[in-house]
């Protein structure tokens, strides 16, 4: 109940400004740029999404920083957390109702690319289910992102510092997963290599963007998130006490 | 209703509130005075939960600050300093909010908002976004959010800061208006304030608690209280004053500028009653005065006393 009240503000609040408007915009043409234009989509000759995908975990790091530096920096830079706060909310109501609201305005600003998903099946026979679970990865991947956000939103006040450091973590996780990463570390036995490739997004978001739904990769993702949103949950309650 | 018990809060190295200890009951009002920096603030957000205490802790109608922080915050109605609002919100939608998640759900949700728009008088704003408001207005809006759900303890951090001479008034007989049924906590570093609706008041200095009475006991310890200040029709001469400083009682005698003319102001010793053998002095010398009067004492002197070290 009070996570809802709180996701029902937060979104409000985006849309109240036309900071979602623009960063809807921004989405939607660099997508569809990404997917048309920059890989020559009309030269492939093929009606499929995979152009359109290929680049979200790149372009994510910039994007996804920049939609979550205000859910904390924000609340503390102008004080309203003092309210927040000291409603009967808890920490964690709190921290998990503002994720959900950002993590939903992702949703639809995914949602809004559906024209893609029209001109493909105009032009010939995609395969359904390959978009489905491309756009399950993509959102998976935004909420990965978003809870690093939100968790480096709750360490400053600064919206440049959480915007930065967020993008920074996400690369290193991003890169984490990188194929050429295992050829660097060819020096370490295989087990190692590969527990840090399955650290990172890549591989998780590569095999559901081809289609594979696999419990692995939804479990990677969910306790990401869980993990991030701990540890946001903590850092919040250390600052009361320091 | 509000006991604090050597509350203790370090940031880093600096002790910004020092085993500061207190009781309110209900009906009472609690001016909260102190100089910037002084731990005021810091005390009430300790108290709101939303501050950890570094040891101590506080109950709230018998629920403890660190155990029971939800029943706390449900019982507290809490105005942060510089009243912080959701600029983005439009007033009727940022007390919707604040109604939900105060447990109000149907038509209880708008009638509570309706009860503090009315209270706060806040119509004329209710589909304005908060951003567009004066200082005055954002002041009544973050008021109307503490009393949503009708709490029996108000806390108030600087309530009246930043407000012109009617905002303040208004806000005043606000808190004035509730005193009956509601414990109320408030910090200022307006003296009238305090004198003017405090039951009683706290001087906090350097993160402990130097001074708690009711106003005019506080005002007793200021050297003013019960000095005389007299007017007299012709200037009072050296004879004169040196005349009076003989009665009994009378520590020092001043010359003081007052609006009509010299006159003298009488220090007397303490708890020395002076005015009577004064007046019979100036009866027998038939010295005309055109103003008598006993002061009570001044607050702001005692603050200064109290909250300034003392210079060698």
């Amino acid at each position: 109940m009070q996570i809802r009240n709180v996701f029902r503000r937060e979104l409000q609040g985006y849309f109240n400004s036309p900071v979602a408007y623009i960063f809807l915009v921004i989405f939607l043409m660099t997508t569809a740029w990404f997917a048309f234009d920059w890989n020559q989509f009309y030269e492939g000759r093929q009606a499929t999404l995979e152009p359109f995908f290929r680049h979200m975990p790149i372009f994510f790091l910039f994007f996804i920083p920049a939609v979550a530096m205000r859910l904390w920096s924000e609340e503390r830079k102008s004080g309203t957390i003092q309210l927040l706060l000291t409603l009967p909310i808890t920490t964690q109501q709190a921290v998990i109702g503002k994720f959900l609201a950002a993590w939903a305005f992702l949703g639809i600003a995914l949602a809004l690319t559906f024209p893609m998903i029209i001109t493909v099946f105009y032009l010939g026979n995609p395969d359904p289910g390959v978009i489905f679970s491309s756009y399950l990865g993509a959102f998976l991947m935004a909420g990965a992102y978003l809870s690093i956000g939100s968790l480096t939103s709750a360490i400053t006040k600064n919206q440049v510092v959480s915007f930065v450091l967020a993008a920074v973590f996400c690369l290193i996780i991003l890169v984490a997963g990188f194929p050429m990463v295992a050829g660097y570390l060819e020096f370490l036995p295989t087990i190692l290599t590969d527990a840090i490739i399955s650290l990172g997004f890549f591989q998780h978001f590569e095999s559901l963007k081809k289609g594979v739904l696999n419990i692995g990769d939804l479990f990677y993702f969910i306790s990401l998130i869980a993990l991030a949103l701990f540890a946001n949950i903590q850092v919040i309650e250390a600052k009361k006490a320091s | 209703m509000v006991e604090v018990e050597n509350l203790v809060k370090h940031y880093g190295p600096i002790r910004a509130v020092n085993d500061i200890s207190f009781e309110v009951k209900k009906g009472e009002i609690l001016g909260f005075l102190g100089p910037n920096g002084a731990g005021k603030s810091t005390t009430m957000k300790m108290v709101t939960c939303f501050l950890t205490p570094t040891s101590g802790t506080a109950r709230v109608k018998g629920f403890d600050i660190q155990k029971n922080p939800i029943q706390v915050r449900q019982q507290l109605g809490y105005l942060p300093e510089s009243a912080p609002l959701y600029d983005d919100m439009t007033v009727q939608a940022f007390l919707i909010f604040v109604a939900k998640v105060r447990g109000f759900s149907g038509s209880d949700v708008q009638k509570n908002v309706d009860r503090v728009y009315e209270t706060c008088q806040l119509h004329k704003v209710a589909h304005q976004p908060i951003h567009t408001l004066s200082k005055g207005f954002r002041q009544r809006v973050c008021f109307a959010q503490a009393l949503i759900h009708d709490p029996e303890i108000l806390i108030l951090d600087e309530p009246t800061d930043g407000l012109d001479p009617n905002q303040k008034k208004t806000v005043r007989d606000l808190i004035a208006s509730m005193k009956d049924d509601k414990v109320i906590i408030f910090s200022t570093h307006i003296l009238e304030e305090v004198d003017a609706i405090c039951t009683r008041a706290l001087i906090i200095s350097e993160g402990t608690v130097k001074v708690d009475g009711r106003p005019d006991e506080l005002k007793k310890k200021s050297s003013l209280h019960g000095a005389l200040t007299i007017g007299f029709q012709d200037a009072p001469d050296e004879n004169l004053r040196k005349n009076l400083l003989n009665i009994s009682g009378v520590r020092q005698a001043d010359l003081i500028d007052l609006s009509k003319g010299k006159g003298l102001r009488l220090l007397s010793d303490s708890e020395a009653e002076i005015a009577v053998p004064v007046l019979d002095y100036l009866k027998d010398q038939k010295i005309e005065t055109n103003e008598f009067r006993v002061e009570e004492g001044r607050l702001d002197e005692v603050f200064r006393n109290i909250t300034q070290p003392k210079r060698a």
